[in-house]
């Protein structure tokens, strides 16, 4: 299951683990991505809060998780490559896991389609 | 300062705007104790002659051409005059820092170069362009360490100048960050106790090298054991000594601040002085203020910009790392001019000379009867020593002899009424330093 934000996170869910990144939109318009600051595993992530922050030639912006859990995998590959983020924002380009996700949490997201819809209309 | 004069009708104008009724009035409406003041040596409404006349009467009641042992944090140095010849060319000679690289090149190599001085003074990896003074460097340093930590609580040792810690209760008062202070006896930092008030909630701990007493400590162990804990280690320093001392790069320091002025800034009461602020890699991109890098233009030619500036005001607003809007650039000017006058060799001369004075100076002092050292341990060009008295009260004395002979310590330590901190540059010499001796020896037995 994999759900947006308005704030243009996305988040996919498989069993209490959840895969989180930021859009193929929000990329775009943050440009080219210089670093990504990662969270540190074993942290609190709680909904609506800030994760972590992801900087570009244009300004570091805040990612704020979509749901609470606790931290158990970062994508350690930005360390070295942020620019991942831009090339494959939705897929190899993911930030962190987060488990003990309830996944009711999940029902207010947009699906897909509404995302995509809610960023046409921006 | 220029004269300014407001009109009576000025002054009206000022006041139906805020919508008070006369002065006396502004004053209750602030809520400000006791009644509207008088100026007592002040006249009011004279002319800018008359002003200036009596400005000049009461500056000379100041004692000026003392010979200084005074440091505290704040030295005597030398300062070589081809200095304020580079630093008074109108090109460099504003306070402002023209930004854009496209205008500005020389300010922005000058400034590239500065932080490249003070990274190899510090040992550590990046510096910023400069803050305003130590004391607004070790606060940023502060909330720098809460950042990177997402903690609030902060340790820091009373042998961090008391200047400083007074500053940060007052900033702290009105923001979420808890200061615990460690006491400390004699000349060392109390590093077991320090350790001691280190637990896993505590974002950072603040330090000073070498320490307000003087006394030089080796903190690499402390810093490892403190890292274990998930706490950040900052030290505020003195740039001269660093000339010849384990830089604190060496022993593990995430965030170095100190005090600029030894670096070719006269000392003046109220600055304008030099905030010097260096961070490893791991803090870099939380940096206050502004930080400028070398790049390469589209025909390959080496230029200068702002970088990683992406979390600062002029781009995030509110949500930015600090306020820090503008740097110190002049004073860092002079301090980059100092530093490449004097060399490398010039400035392990210099804190060789501070060090060695210092010894002299310390057996000198012992040898008067009734005069004892405070403390054993190793120190860079400061030191402590105790008479039997008040040591206010020889200060006073040896100002009318022509001395000022340290920074009495009862001014910020309750037990240490006694105590006396003497502090030797390389200017300071044999001469002056016997007259010191025969006239505290007069001061007291006489």
């Amino acid at each position: 299951m994999k759900k947006f934000t308005k704030e243009h996170e996305w988040i996919s869910l498989e069993g209490d683990v959840a895969t989180i990144g930021i859009t193929d939109h929000a990329s775009h318009e943050l440009g080219d991505i210089t670093f990504v600051e990662l969270p540190n595993i074993g942290d609190q992530a709680s909904s609506g809060e800030v994760l972590t922050v992801v900087e570009s030639v244009k300004a570091a912006s805040d990612v704020f998780s979509p749901v609470s859990g606790t931290i158990c995998e970062i994508n350690q590959e930005l360390e070295n490559n942020p620019a991942l983020v831009n090339e494959s924002p939705e897929e190899e380009g993911w930030i962190c896991k987060v488990k003990d996700v309830d996944s009711s949490e999940l029902d207010d997201l947009m699906e897909e389609s509404e995302y995509r819809a809610y960023v046409e209309a921006l | 300062m220029p004269y300014i004069a407001n009109t009576e009708n000025d002054a009206r104008e000022m006041l139906d705007v805020i919508g008070c009724r006369d002065f006396d009035d502004l004053w209750t409406k602030a809520e400000v104790k006791g009644p509207y003041p008088q100026f007592k040596y002040m006249p009011r409404a004279r002319s800018e002659f008359e002003v200036m006349k009596q400005a000049k009467k009461l500056a000379s009641k100041n004692k000026i051409d003392l010979v200084n042992f005074v440091g505290a944090g704040y030295y005597d140095h030398v300062i070589p005059s081809a200095v304020s010849e580079v630093t008074a060319r109108s090109e460099f000679y504003t306070a402002y820092t023209p930004y854009q690289p496209e205008a500005s090149q020389g300010t922005l190599q000058a400034i590239y170069e500065y932080q490249t001085a003070i990274c190899r003074l510090t040992g550590m990896a990046v510096s910023n362009a400069s803050l305003y003074d130590g004391g607004t460097a070790i606060f940023e340093a502060m909330m720098l360490g809460c950042r990177v930590t997402k903690k609030r609580r902060v340790v820091i040792s009373e042998a961090v100048s008391p200047i400083f810690r007074k500053m940060l209760h007052c900033y702290c008062r009105n923001l979420n960050v808890e200061l615990v202070e460690v006491p400390c006896a004699g000349v060392e930092s109390s590093i077991v106790s320090l350790l001691d008030a280190v637990n896993d909630k505590t974002a950072c701990v603040i330090v000073q090298y070498p320490n307000f007493f003087g006394t030089v400590e080796d903190w690499t162990l402390f810093i490892e054991a403190i890292h274990k804990r998930g706490a950040v280690a900052i030290c505020s320093t003195y740039p001269v000594s660093l000339a010849i001392l384990k830089t604190p790069g060496e022993m593990g320091f995430d965030i170095v601040t100190a005090e600029g002025q030894s670096l070719g800034i006269p000392l003046s009461f109220g600055g304008p002085y030099l905030g010097v602020m260096a961070v490893n890699e791991k803090c870099m991109r939380k940096i206050p203020g502004r930080v400028c890098g070398q790049t390469v233009d589209k025909e390959g030619k080496i230029g200068y910009v702002l970088t990683l500036q992406a979390r600062e005001q002029h781009i995030r607003r509110e949500e930015a790392m600090s306020n820090i809007c503008s740097n110190e650039s002049l004073c860092a000017l002079t301090a980059l001019a100092y530093l490449t006058f004097v060399g490398k060799e010039g400035l392990k001369h210099v804190a060789n000379l501070c060090s060695a004075k210092a010894v002299y100076l310390r057996n000198l002092l012992t040898d008067i009867k009734g005069v004892e050292a405070v403390g054993n341990s190793p120190f860079f060009n400061e030191f402590i020593i105790k008479f039997p008295c008040d040591a206010g009260a020889i200060v006073q004395k040896l100002i009318n002899k022509g001395y000022v002979s340290g920074f009495p310590l009862g001014r910020y330590y309750e037990t240490r009424r006694n105590q006396l901190l003497v502090s030797v540059t390389e200017k300071r010499t044999k001469e002056e330093m016997k007259g010191l001796a025969n006239a505290m020896e007069a001061v007291l037995w006489n």
